[in-house]
């Protein structure tokens, strides 16, 4: 992959950044309502100290204007102030990011750990038995909605087994190997929940990808090679098949971004998805408009390593 | 049965195809305006043969009439509290148990469902009427105004929906219940917002249809008879690429009843005044250990319908494609 790609390529997410944050804003300013709308209401502060207050924020400017003035703010790292909890909005966000992060990666592996063997299988046989009920499986499992599949979990798993924590907690009281099990056993459902709804949709992805690379011609020269039917899987066919299901996976993040916003409210796990809820109940509006940008800025993140992995995976891929 | 000899049957293939379809109402229409139906009752013995997805639309037949006459046979009201009968599980009183309130679940169901099963179709109808003539214009256009349309399409396809679906109902969402009531407001706000984050692959699907259709030699003829680019276009290109759409749209139906369901589950669709499958589900949520039903009957009815209309895409996606050999 030559440098000039990845120059470009890094050049690009500017315009794409730059067109979220208009949409974003445009979606702000298009509102009904206004951040004073409480003072308005509220008889100890007379109008004009309202009106000084608006112009000194410049709420009368045009859009452009206020456009230009958010947006200098947000790149400077000036993300507003949540009204609710009395916290820099950045700060709040890089306090609750990892936690997100780290159930949407482990659910990552999760699924590709289930969905690459099942996938290749599913695929080595063709509408055999395991094919046919591996795919009915994943298609259950990839239009299941989230809340639904976190809800049962925890009926089966935390009320009715009693094996797992029900929610979440970020205070545990146990220390050193304890600590590390108890962290474990709580996030099991999160990440499962999340993993088996990415995984199903990765096993459909892997078996076809599969199917197309395994009647190719390099693989029966490889079988009349004498190499045994395991490392023709593994080494020729395998290898090629993955390059389209790196992207895919990459370009499924935005879903799994929207079900981890449910999974975390499910099981008050504590990151910027229960973080957007709960400031949106509270009506804390910097907060909200924060973490979606975040979670758009996040997405455009996946879709640029999702290029760049294809470019350095797959040579057959023209960097013009 | 059709499908046997389909050309002495061509009188009697409209009735037959007509209620078995009676959910996509472009193919309804479709067999009714010309006499030879053969392409559509061709699709229709596809997809007979897709046995999952003829289960799938029995399935869906069954919950369509059930919400829809459901409640004039089940007359117990959705609101009526009653507390000596509280978090109670199945009975003959009440077959679906009670929730916390002592509401009779299945009445709060059949009325969920009514909105649930309304969201996702109206949802649809934006998403496909917006896509469709996005992709129409795009395809047709091309050049800078088709640039500009897959450039939009390509922002939109790159936003985060959940996030941006609860910006967007967040910020507009007091506003819109003063206009137009408390229901009809959140209705108009869900089904605009869910249906206005999905109208991409519909837009691309037909943009592709478009482009590969308006060069075939049946087009050149219809241009070459003298007929308009609007005729050309409804009455040659468009119906050819029908399939797909009705596939996008079939999909598009689950994925919107998904949508609204989550938004009523996080607390930001409907009021639990209007009890939607996703509401009742965010109101057992905290009652799962004494009322494991609670839950269960909402999520299962989520569940069933979703997949049903999932497997009936998958049929269909069979049945367009005449390609595949059956």
């Amino acid at each position: 992959m030559s440098r000039e790609y990845l120059i470009r390529k890094i050049l690009l997410l500017i315009p794409a950044i730059f067109g979220i944050s208009i949409v974003l804003f445009t979606i702000l300013a298009l509102a009904p309502g206004d951040p004073f709308e409480e003072l308005a209401t509220n008889p100890a502060v007379p109008p004009e100290v309202r009106q000084q207050l608006r112009a000194a924020f410049g709420l009368d400017d045009p859009v452009y204007l206020r456009y230009v003035r958010w947006l200098v703010a947000m790149l400077k790292g000036d993300w507003g102030f949540s009204f609710v909890s009395r916290v820099d909005v950045d700060k709040l966000i890089l306090q609750r990011l990892p936690v997100t992060l780290i159930v949407i990666g482990a659910a990552q592996v999760v699924s590709i750990i289930i969905a690459l063997p099942v996938g290749v299988l599913a695929a080595t046989k063709p509408y055999s038995l395991f094919d046919s009920v591996a795919n009915t499986l994943a298609f259950v499992g990839s239009s299941l909605p989230t809340f639904f599949t976190g809800l049962v979990l925890i009926l089966v798993f935390s009320i009715w087994l009693d094996w797992l924590p029900m929610v979440y907690r970020a205070d545990l009281e146990s220390t050193g190997f304890r600590f590390i099990w108890d962290h474990i056993k709580q996030s099991i459902m999160p990440v499962m929940v999340l993993g088996l709804f990415q995984g199903g949709v990765l096993v459909r992805y892997v078996r076809s990808s599969v199917l197309d690379v395994i009647r190719l011609d390099y693989v029966t020269t490889a079988r009349s090679k004498g190499i045994g039917e395991r490392r023709v899987l593994i080494n020729h066919v395998v290898r090629t098949a993955l390059i389209p299901v790196v992207t895919l996976v990459m370009l499924q993040l935005p879903i799994v971004f929207g079900g981890a916003i449910v999974t975390e409210q499910i099981f008050r796990v504590p990151g910027i998805g229960s973080l957007l809820i709960s400031a949106m109940l509270a009506n804390d509006t910097p907060v909200v408009m924060s973490v979606t940008f975040v979670f758009a800025c996040l997405v455009v993140i996946c879709n640029f390593i999702a290029d760049m992995l294809y470019a350095w995976l797959d040579p057959r891929i023209a960097y013009r | 049965m059709p499908g046997s000899t389909p050309a002495s049957l061509t009188a009697e293939a409209p009735a037959s195809g007509t209620p078995a379809t009676a959910t996509s109402p472009a193919v309804a229409g479709e067999p009714r305006k010309r006499r030879s139906v053969s392409p559509w009752l061709d699709a229709w013995r596809r997809f007979k043969r897709h046995k999952l997805a003829m289960a799938s639309l029995f399935v869906l037949l069954f919950l369509i009439v059930a919400v829809a006459v459901g409640p004039w046979i089940w007359t117990v009201p959705i609101n009526e509290i009653d507390f000596t009968a509280k978090l109670q599980g199945p009975s003959w009183k009440h077959p679906l148990g009670t929730d916390d309130l002592g509401q009779d679940i299945l009445a709060r169901m059949l009325y969920g469902g009514r909105i649930s099963i309304a969201v996702g179709l109206a949802a649809m109808v934006v998403a496909i009427v917006v896509g469709v003539l996005v992709g129409a214009i795009s395809g047709m256009a091309s050049g800078r105004v088709d640039a500009v349309l897959m450039w939009l399409a390509d922002l939109f396809l790159s936003l985060p929906q959940l996030p941006l679906l609860i910006l967007i109902i967040y910020l507009f969402r007091d506003s819109l219940k003063n206009v137009f009531g408390l229901e009809a407001g959140t209705f108009l706000i869900v089904v605009v917002v869910i249906g206005g984050l999905r109208w991409m692959p519909a837009a691309r699907l037909v943009r592709a249809q478009f482009l590969s259709l308006r060069e075939k030699e049946f087009v050149e003829a219809a241009r070459a008879l003298g007929a308009s680019k609007s005729r050309t276009v409804v009455r040659h290109i468009m119906p050819n690429a029908l399939g797909p759409v009705i596939i996008a749209a079939t999909i598009d139906v689950a994925a919107a009843i998904i949508a609204e369901s989550t938004l009523s589950f996080l607390g930001l669709g409907f009021t639990s005044d209007t009890p939607t499958w996703g509401g009742l589900l965010r109101d057992a949520k905290d009652y799962m250990d004494f009322a494991p039903h609670w839950v269960l009957f909402p999520g299962s009815a989520i569940f069933l319908a979703v997949l049903a209309i999932s497997f009936m895409g998958d049929g269909l996606r069979d049945a367009f494609d005449p390609r595949r050999v059956l």
